[in-house]
This record gives C-alpha cells, structure tokens and sequence, in this order.
C-alpha cells in the first residue's frame, strides 16, 4: 500500500525474508515501510480479537508495526532500517503458550 | 556521575541544546532512538536527497546543518539508543543493540517532542488509516508514498502541508475532509491581529490552500460524524458535511487533529503538569529555563508545549543555558546576557499560536469519542467501555485501566490516554485538570529481562574524575 515516489534516486536494494519467503526491499528503508511497499497488508492480527493492523504513526508511538525480527520478538519495525539478509515473521495474534522459550 | 548533561531527544530541542551545552564547556551526551539525528521533524535530513528536498521544501532541509553543527560539537552521539529507564537520580539507562547500557549525570533536558493526537473515529483501527504525519515520515525516511487513492482528515497546519508535499510527490489526492467546527472562527478571530504579525507563515498557510485549489482537489469543510468504511482494510471516508452526507472512495486515509506534548519521560518522573485548555493537553510545568518540578530535569521543545520546530530550537538553547548555569559555569548576568535574543526569536514564533490553536481546535467528537469507537487499540476497549467503568466507581486513569485493561498494551497508554482523560472528564462533568493522567512506570518501552540483565556488565561508563 506504499511505493516509491518518482522522486526516488537509488535503486540499491537488500533482500530480507518475510515469513521465510525471500523478497528484495529498497536499502534504507525503515523495516515497516519495507514491508508496506512489499504490499503486506495487514502488517499483523492484533492480540485480543485477531483484527487486522497495520501502522499508524511511523514514529514508535503505536505499537502496531509490531514484528519478529531475526532473534527478537515484537521488535517496533518503523525505528529499525531494513538490513541484508535480515529475517522477518510476522505477528499473527497472540503468541501460543506451548512456543514460549 | 559519566557526563554534565545527558538530553534526551535528537530532533531541533535536543540538537540545539546539545550544541549549546557543549559550546558552554558542558560534557553532554546526548541519547536517541533513531538511526540518524533529526527527530521527526528533521528525520533522515541527513541522508535525504535532492528530489525529495525539492518536495518536502526549505524547512525541512533547514534541519541539515543544524544535524551538522551537532556532529561538528564536541557532544558524545548515542543514536539507536531507547531510553527505558530514568532513576530519581537522573541514572538514565538506555538498550543499544540489545545491550542495556547507564549513564548519569546531574542535569537532564529531555526532548522527546511530540505525538499526533489520537484520532479515534470509527474505523480507525483498519489498515490502510495512518496519522497525516506518518505519511510524511514516509516521505522523509524512503521517498514512499501510499499508492492508490488517499483522503486526508481533520485539522491543521499539517495536514495541508502534508497534502500538498504528496500531491508533488505525485500521489492521487482523492480529497481533503477538514473537521475544524465553524464557531472555531469565531474564537480565532481576537487572535487574528497577534497572527498579522507573523505574515510569513500566515502566506505559507495561504500558499497551501491556493496549492490544493489549483489542483482541483474535492475539498470539504466543517465534516462530522466521520467513519471509515471497509471490511480488512479502509475502502472509503463517509461522513457529513453541508447538511448531507458523503462518501470518498480511498484505500488509504490520513487522520490529522494537531501535535500534543509527549510526557512519558516527565509523567514518569512525577513532575507536575497543567492542562493545557487552548491545546487540549497536557504540559509539563515549567520556569523560564524550561526546568520542571524536578530540580535538575528541563523540557525543552514541543515535549514542554507545542510551538513547533524553530521554537524548540530557541527552547533547547535556553535550557541548555539554564543548565550551565545551574551547574555554575555561567554566572547570572552571563546567563540572561546569551538568553535575551533566544528569547526574543521564541516570542516571534509563538505569536501564531494563539491564532492556530483556536482555528483547528478539534472537535468535541474527536476529543470524546462515543459508543463503540475503539479508544484503546492495543486492548481494544470502547469509548462505551469507558464511559462504563464510571457507573463501576472508576474516577480516574488508573482506575480505569483497572477496570478494562485500558492503557495495558505495548503503546502503554501512549495512543490511548488523551482520550481516556477527556472520557472521565467528560463523564464526570468536571475539567481534565482533575481527572489526571496515567501513572507512567518503567520500562518506557518494552525490554526483555535477559536484556536488563545486561546492565550487571554495564556499570556506568567512563566515570569523570
């Protein structure tokens, strides 16, 4: 649901992983914009109601670009930038209590 | 103690106050959550390129060589830095790369800036609905813009601003919905000769609207009653305007009611805090070098009251001024002597306030939400959950969150809390003033116990002799 302004000048991309599947994303980007411009919609399911989400503020003030990144769980993906190799799994609900480490 | 000063927030209050601390002799740090300084206002100015500087115009590029007077400063830098902790102590504790680290020092200006204020309306929580001001975040950090067809709503300086930046950035406008209720000229009016004074800005303002004119943009005024329609994402904007009501197909919608105080890091230190009628928010109380309640602590920026970017950076100063001296590395005259033309610049960029407060006030239905509008996205809790939690003895915030779990999710109240305030006031049928605010606690923002585990390796760094 976003895309590059025709003002764009680099065309350098990384690739990152979303839920396993490679996808190639602009470099630079923050890592929730990355995932808006890969046309992921919603970005989650909420905890309560397994309502779709998305963001909402880009500024870390939401919570909603909630996210699992690499090692990290429910990682704020409009403050982090997009990284080479990076792996991404999306937040679908509550996390089961059998899986908790 | 690791340093004189530590200032909280890299955006124009804490860049200037930094540069000006560290001009002064101060050693300061200066701590932020993003990659690059700039705050929000400024954000990736360092790194944005010619293209995007073109749309996003002359204040936003002005940023750069404030970003370059900060690196040039002998100012230790700690970006990707979260504050998650402040001690009564001023021991300020941050996580950087999953590494929780601790500074501390006897002063602190925190300038965490500003949040968009919440906008809860039917429909909000669905993707595809972002704050106006995050659209612009886009812009800034990617050059990215909402594909398909976009309506911006409310009120504000920002949201023409941001309406025209995607318009040249080449988005499809399918329609700006202003909300600002038609008594808000009246009571703008007696400010009208206070905002003469700044003709500057007032042309900006026109400027904009003469943009989006041209442009040919369906523009409606004085709505209500908005909702966002669709079933797993936005699919359009219905709402009232002119006696009838309407409907804007769009797959992304922009919400915008103004900016207010973030208080997370003064709420936390329990310093005291006014409402602010005029702004519908709250504020931190502050002296004329912008010290809190808290011996020691300052605000500086839109995080102490909302003025904008050129006044935070006057403010950053003063503050930063007000700690040298308090630390008695400047003498009283010397202070008031480097204060008198900051204070002057900050009078001519708060003449307009009093103006554009009363223009875009928000209306009462935005402010108090009703029925089965979701309040707290995280919980998902009803205004009508609210409203309930009176008859159940609640007469405040934290009782409140009690009750319905409000507030209780990862924002922490962040998104939340305005309303919840103006809810119980309203329910209450007395001033926010007396209804208060959430308790905020650490963590500020979410950690792992493994992560501040991590601080028993990291005493405090480089202690000064």
């Amino acid at each position: 649901m976003f895309s590059p302004a025709s003002a764009v000048d680099s065309q350098e991309h990384v690739s990152i992983t979303i839920n396993g599947k490679e996808t190639s994303v602009r470099a630079g980007l923050p890592l929730a914009l990355a995932l808006m411009e890969a046309g992921i919609t919603p970005l989650r399911h909420s905890v309560v109601s397994g309502a779709p989400r998305s963001p909402l503020c880009l500024m870390g003030v939401c919570f909603e670009c909630l996210v699992h990144v690499d090692d990290s769980r429910n990682v704020e993906s409009c403050m982090i930038e997009v990284r080479q190799g990076m792996s991404v799994e999306l937040a679908n609900g509550p996390r089961p209590m059998e899986s908790a480490p | 103690m690791t340093h004189d000063l530590i200032v909280i927030g890299a955006g124009p209050a804490g860049m200037s106050a930094a540069i000006t601390a560290a001009g002064l002799g101060l050693k300061t740090l200066v701590l932020d959550e993003q990659a690059r300084p700039g705050g929000q206002i400024y954000r990736n100015v360092s790194r944005a390129t010619g293209g995007m500087d073109k749309i996003l115009g002359p204040d936003y590029v002005y940023g750069r060589q404030i970003v370059a007077a900060l690196e040039a400063a002998s100012v230790d830098i700690r970006l990707s830095s979260t504050v998650w902790d402040i001690t009564p102590d001023f021991c300020v504790r941050a996580l950087q790369d999953g590494k929780a680290l601790q500074f501390q020092a006897p002063q602190l200006i925190v300038a965490s800036g500003a949040l968009e204020r919440p906008s809860p309306v039917p429909g909000w929580t669905l993707p595809g609905v972002l704050n106006a001001g995050a659209a612009q975040i886009a812009m800034k950090s990617g050059a990215s813009i909402p594909s398909g067809r976009i309506v911006l709503a409310g009120g504000g300086p920002l949201l023409l601003l941001v309406a025209c930046q995607l318009l040249d950035a080449g988005a499809q406008l399918a329609g700006v919905v202003e909300t600002s209720p038609a008594e808000n000229l009246v009571h703008a009016a007696p400010s009208l000769l206070g905002a003469l004074r700044s003709p500057k800005l007032l042309a900006k303002g026109l400027a904009m609207t003469m943009r989006l004119r041209k442009a040919g943009i369906p523009w409606h005024k004085r709505a209500a009653g908005l909702r966002i329609e669709g079933q797993d994402k936005a699919e359009a904007l219905s709402f009232t305007a002119g006696g009838q009501r309407h409907r804007l197909e769009a797959d992304t919608v922009l919400l915008h009611h103004g900016v207010i105080p973030n208080t997370q890091i003064s709420r936390l230190l329990r310093t005291d805090h006014d409402w602010n009628e005029a702004q519908l928010a709250w504020q931190p109380r502050l002296d004329a070098f912008y010290e809190t309640s808290v011996t020691g602590l300052r605000i500086a920026g839109d995080g102490g009251g909302i003025g904008g970017a050129r006044a935070a950076e006057a403010s950053g100063r003063l503050a930063a001024i007000g700690a040298a001296h308090a630390l008695g590395r400047l003498d009283g005259h010397e202070r008031d002597r480097l204060c008198a033309p900051e204070r002057k610049n900050l009078a001519a960029q708060m003449r307009i306030r009093p103006f554009l407060d009363a223009l875009y006030r928000p209306p009462k239905w935005v402010i108090v939400p009703e029925g089965e509008t979701i309040v707290c996205r995280c919980e998902e809790v009803t205004a009508t959950d609210i409203r309930n939690s009176v008859a159940l003895g609640s007469r405040g915030p934290n009782q409140t969150k009690f009750y319905s779990r409000c507030g209780m999710g990862p924002c922490q109240g962040r998104i939340c809390g305005p309303t919840v305030t103006q809810i119980l006031a309203d329910e209450l049928c007395v001033s926010p003033s007396e209804i208060g605010a959430y308790q905020v606690r650490s963590p500020l923002k979410p950690i792992t116990l493994q992560q501040m585990a991590s601080l028993r390796e990291a005493p405090k760094e480089k202690e000064t002799a």
